[in-house]
């Protein structure tokens, strides 16, 4: 074989040339075919936390303790499509592929909110999101909505589930947060999540007040069916989680929808 | 020309790249919290090494010196966008809590620093094995960090709990510091020190001495 000439102008080119054409068709090979896998987690994640905060799954199991998968629970629960601001649901969005978060930074799709009232710390909110019903006959069971807010270090994203007489908390849950680990982290803290279970969402004029304290009003007090046990040294996130909490279930998040559907039953619409 | 068990086995503890060279620091601070996401970055830099020496050697002498690095790079960043597609497909939790770490690969220095200093130079059985070497060191270092993290830091192992912590009714009270990033530098710290105490030649000469004080008479 002659000696080749390895830094002549033809070879760098002609190496540079094959060596992105065999790396490209390696990467976009394998993300191609292995996109419907992902895209199949990523579902089963998303189910996974919608349970979760509902609390028809423990933390690490992947089937309910009567041996229901992740699919059969989660198609108890039916997917509407609701406008934030009358609370009434929306046809014709394609369920599979909205993506509320997406929709909150498009400023056709979203209102912008002011100082006052945007207490989660969101800027921009969507005008249309997804609700997850757990219908019992003509009555609701579970309702969970999907949360997020700003708590120390990044926004908090999780679900928040509703019992079905729709004023009282079932659970709550995040699914990806950057809260320090061992403080804020706790958030995810099975324990804590637990405290959620009960606790009063809406007080007598329907305004939601749940209130995070260190120190609880005496048992069996009116005030303390609304309050959760704050996180030891974490005080922005305590107060992210409970503004997050209260916004989305007030007049500007999922309020005229449950207001709406606390009337009317699942039958509408 | 290094031998085959040499090449393998020297980077473990005679050569290893975080305890002596001291590279790869940053992805050793950040996945080591827990010892599944550990298990799963080692095994990630173990194939990204391998196969990228492997690939850079195959190729070395063909590639211009002008632009060896960037086709080194080509190389390194195309496998770990493989692994990290994988991850996402068959380890979706894993790869969750790994985040951006497993696309960090791509910067971290032991797996450039081979296919530089070793891959463009030696044939590519040798330097695959060099890279395994290379990256079973990174992971001996990692595991071991992440076997005083996890159980101190949390009181479990591998996600079961080992010492019963006080939130759930046990004795033991986490200690928050190791659950962030300080303290792996104050463990890998630790483990220079007892390495270079036992391989004594590890030890680095001084790089200049502080020359005693120096007192004018009159002054006093």
């Amino acid at each position: 074989m002659a000696k080749l000439d390895k830094d002549s102008l033809g070879n760098t080119f002609f190496i540079a040339i094959f060596l992105c054409l065999v790396c490209s068709v390696i990467v976009s090979g394998m993300a191609v075919a292995l996109k419907p896998i992902q895209k199949l987690n990523k579902e089963l994640d998303q189910k996974k936390n919608i349970l979760r905060a509902a609390g028809l799954l423990a933390s690490n199991a992947t089937e309910s303790e009567d041996g229901k998968t992740i699919e059969q629970l989660f198609a108890e629960f039916r997917v509407r499509a609701v406008n934030l601001e009358t609370g009434e649901y929306v046809d014709g969005v394609d369920l599979q592929a909205y993506d509320p978060i997406k929709a909150a930074r498009d400023a056709a799709r979203s209102i912008s909110l002011s100082s006052v009232e945007d207490i989660a710390t969101l800027r921009r909110r969507e005008n249309v999101s997804l609700v997850y019903i757990k219908a019992n006959g003509a009555g609701v069971e579970k309702l969970v909505i999907p949360v997020r807010g700003y708590g120390l270090w990044g926004t908090l994203y999780g679900y928040l589930a509703l019992d079905g007489d729709l004023s009282t908390i079932s659970g709550l849950g995040f699914y990806s947060h950057k809260e320090t680990p061992g403080l804020g982290g706790e958030v995810d803290n099975p324990k804590w999540k637990k405290r959620w279970q009960g606790v009063r969402l809406y007080d007598d004029l329907g305004d939601p007040s749940v209130r995070l304290v260190k120190q609880r009003s005496p048992t069996n007090s009116t005030a303390a069916s609304y309050e959760v046990d704050a996180l030891s040294g974490a005080t922005f996130t305590t107060r992210g989680v409970e503004n997050l909490v209260n916004f989305w279930s007030g007049e500007l998040g999922f309020g005229p929808y449950i207001q709406k559907l606390k009337i009317n039953g699942v039958a509408q619409g | 020309m290094a031998s085959q068990k040499e090449v393998l086995i020297d980077p473990i503890f005679n050569n290893n790249p975080i305890a002596l060279q001291v590279l790869g620091i940053c992805s050793a601070l950040a996945v080591t919290i827990n010892m599944s996401t550990t298990l799963v970055m080692c095994i990630a830099v173990i194939f990204v090494t391998t196969m990228s020496n492997l690939a850079v050697s195959l190729v070395r002498n063909r590639v211009p010196t002008n632009i060896r690095i960037i086709v080194q790079m080509t190389i390194i960043s195309s496998l770990v966008i493989v692994v990290d597609q994988v991850l996402q497909a068959v380890a979706y939790d894993i790869s969750k809590s790994l985040s951006v770490f497993v696309g960090l690969i791509i910067t971290n220095c032991i797996v450039m620093g081979r296919a530089e200093a070793f891959a463009m130079q030696n044939g590519p059985w040798l330097s695959a094995l060099d890279g395994f070497g290379n990256a079973v060191g990174y992971s001996v270092i990692l595991i071991g960090v992440a076997l005083i993290r996890e159980p101190l830091g949390s009181g479990t192992l591998m996600g079961f709990e080992i010492i019963p912590t006080a939130a759930n009714g046990g004795w033991y009270v986490p200690n928050g510091l190791l659950l962030l990033a300080p303290s792996a530098f104050f463990i890998i710290g630790l483990f220079i020190w007892a390495i270079r105490a036992w391989k004594t030649d590890q030890v680095e000469a001084p790089e200049y001495e502080i020359a005693p004080n120096a007192q004018y008479k009159e002054a006093i």
